[in-house]
């Protein structure tokens, strides 16, 4: 019996396309998720482009203007699963830093023509808008979880991505803890698994590109960087980067003056 | 050590690298302490000049820092972030592989022999723990008994023991009482470097008798019984262990569980040091070309909502829960289900919790 190769759709919005370069980086397996999938709309790849519906949408980037909002949702009716890929998609990216302040005076500075510019307050993940059956997390996302999605969804079953802490990975990798043993401040012990603990491995701290954990107590681990002499300031700073937008970092200001 | 009738053997310092290259050629593949990235950990040796040496640690809760010294001491720091378990019971193990043409395939021990140099004794203890949970049930972990069965265990008493240590709490240090096929006192003067050996085992004296030990002298033993007494008043932290399972049942609702449970980062570090925290999960993974499956085995832990994953839903769902699951499991829930403790006191969970909770004051704190 022939089986029904799934058709996937991989769409970008405000992004850098590093995730959709996480598929292509895929080289081992390339050829064989050509053969077990339709690539029916792959635009950073080629220009041949199938009609939908289709089975999978993978969906690069932030929601940042009108146009933006008014295409995610076609986009929704024609996949029938919708997974959000990376920062962007999941939690606003770094570009969501202007959420903090004025996009008109933003563009003041920018563009000659502000006027021409149409934009949205705020830059914000995909489930902001629409209905998403799952998010992968990371900047750029891992790509041997992007292989998971897609080897369970050829299976029928659910993907394992743990949403657990990063630091989980890191001690069963055997890594040294860079917080215990050098007094480097990570993010690790708030942030969600999935990218094999990659930058602890190489004795940096996680600066959390894959966003909150399952439970992230920000707080107590903001207290823990001030005790290694960290300002408030830069704390911030810290949970501000690529997923400073996510609902439980968002509010780090207020829970470290609490 | 008080026993005379035994046979202690004596090894200079400098001989003492010899252990390797004897138990390698015995055929194991040896692991012991050797420094990585700021802290000892256990690798697999190739050669004695691995291991740490002139290296010292000072732990605090949240803190780990080695110090080097300007002596040749091999044993001067005690346990680092990783436990035997890290060796006998792998974080990630293949259970089995299944292709499509219906043939299961189950890995096999590769008959690798391991030998684990410079265990404490807190770990042999956990490693005892470790075979009663894990091998003397009705299901056997295959995985660990494989690894466990044919190992060696070349134990270091601690002469000098750690500010997170509260073994002498346990009943568990800080010297070995059993489970080692040798135990090594190191002895360090001005004047003279040497290991004094107590054999336990057949294997064990099959290792001392390629090394070329002499008999210890009665001055030498006297003196290391100094040593242990010494050794045993430098264990400071404590935690009394007189009714502490129904303490702690008693309090099962104490306010210091919500106070922990807002420090605690549910990050799972914790039970990933613990030597004897034995929990893992299983998981699939399929391949895209759909003719092979393969079931893997996790360390996973107690502080992930998964882990509590029921029908309807996580039981577990504050983190003051989780905490508390895990201190009750440890200390008094451990105790019904095994018959001893789950914890042996080497204070990993306390110097690698990123914010320093000490299981040692929250009971006491919940006990109140």
């Amino acid at each position: 019996m022939a089986r029904k190769i799934p058709k996937i759709a991989v769409y970008k919005f405000a992004s850098c396309d590093g995730c959709q370069l996480s598929i292509v980086d895929l080289e081992d397996e390339l050829l064989e998720i050509g053969q077990r999938f339709e690539i029916a709309y792959f635009m950073e790849v080629t220009r041949a482009v199938k009609k939908g519906p289709y089975d999978v949408g993978l969906v690069e980037g932030s929601i940042s203007t009108p146009h933006d909002v008014e295409l995610i949702k076609s986009i929704r009716k024609d996949c029938k699963k919708l997974v959000a890929i990376g920062a962007c998609a999941t939690a606003g990216g770094i570009q969501a830093l202007r959420n903090w302040a004025s996009v008109e005076e933003f563009s003041k500075y920018v563009y000659a023509k502000p006027e021409y510019i149409q934009t949205l307050e705020k830059s914000s993940p995909i489930s902001e808008y629409v209905q998403v059956d799952l998010e992968l997390r990371g900047c750029p996302v891992n790509k041997y979880q992007l292989l998971e999605v897609l080897s369970a969804l050829l299976a029928g079953r659910k993907p394992n991505t743990p949403t657990y802490s990063v630091c989980m990975e890191c001690k069963r990798k055997g890594n040294v803890c860079v917080t215990v043993a050098k007094g480097i401040p990570c993010l690790g012990p708030v942030v969600q698994a999935g990218c094999g603990a990659l930058c602890p491995t190489y004795s940096r701290g996680c600066y959390g590109c894959f966003g909150p954990m399952e439970s992230p107590n920000v707080k107590s681990l903001a207290s823990k960087f001030i005790e290694l002499g960290m300002d408030k300031k830069d704390i911030v700073l810290m949970f501000r980067e690529f997923t400073g937008w996510s609902k439980e970092f968002r509010e780090v200001d207020r829970l470290i003056e609490e | 050590m008080s026993s005379q009738q035994k046979t202690y053997f004596a090894l200079d310092a400098e001989m003492f690298g010899n252990i390797i290259d004897v138990l390698k050629d015995l055929g194991y593949t040896v692991y012991g302490p050797t420094e990585r990235d700021g802290a000892i950990v256990y690798d697999v040796l190739d050669s004695a000049e691995q291991i740490a040496r002139g290296l010292y640690d000072e732990q605090s809760p949240g803190r780990y820092k080695l110090v080097k010294k300007n002596d040749k001491r091999y044993f001067g720091y005690v346990v680092g972030p990783q436990s035997p378990k890290y060796v006998l019971y792998p974080p990630q193990h293949l259970l089995f592989k299944v292709r499509k043409d219906g043939k299961t395939f189950i890995p096999q021990s590769d008959g690798k022999k391991i030998a684990i140099v410079g265990l404490r004794p807190c770990d042999l203890k956990a490693i005892e723990i470790l075979d009663n949970v894990l091998l003397k049930g009705p299901y056997k972990e295959s995985v660990y008994e494989a690894l466990r069965k044919d190992a060696v265990f070349i134990a270091v008493n601690c002469v000098e023991p750690g500010n997170n240590c509260f073994c002498t709490s346990m009943n568990t240090g800080p010297f070995a009482q059993s489970g080692y096929d040798i135990c090594i006192t190191e002895f360090l003067t001005d004047r003279s470097h040497v290991f004094i050996l107590d054999v336990m085992t057949n294997r064990g004296a099959e290792v001392v008798n390629r090394l070329g030990c002499r008999n210890a002298t009665a001055e030498e033993l006297d003196a290391v019984s100094r040593l242990m007494e010494e050794a045993k008043n430098k264990v400071r932290k404590r935690l009394n262990t007189e009714n502490l399972k129904d303490d702690l049942y008693k309090n099962i609702e104490h306010p210091n569980w919500n106070e922990v449970g807002n420090r605690c980062l549910a990050c799972g570090n914790c039970t990933l040091v613990c030597p004897t925290c034995f929990c893992s999960s299983v998981f699939d993974k399929s391949s895209l070309s759909m003719d092979v499956a393969e079931r893997w085995g996790l360390w996973d832990s107690c502080f992930s909502i998964d882990y509590s994953y029921i029908h309807g839903g996580s039981i577990r769902q504050s983190i003051m829960s989780r905490y508390r699951q895990w201190l009750m499991h440890k200390l008094a829930t451990w105790v019904d289900q095994f018959g001893t403790f789950g914890c042996v006191g080497c204070g990993r969970c306390i110097t690698w919790c990123p914010v320093g909770i000490d299981i040692t004051e929250e009971a006491n704190r919940v006990r109140g």
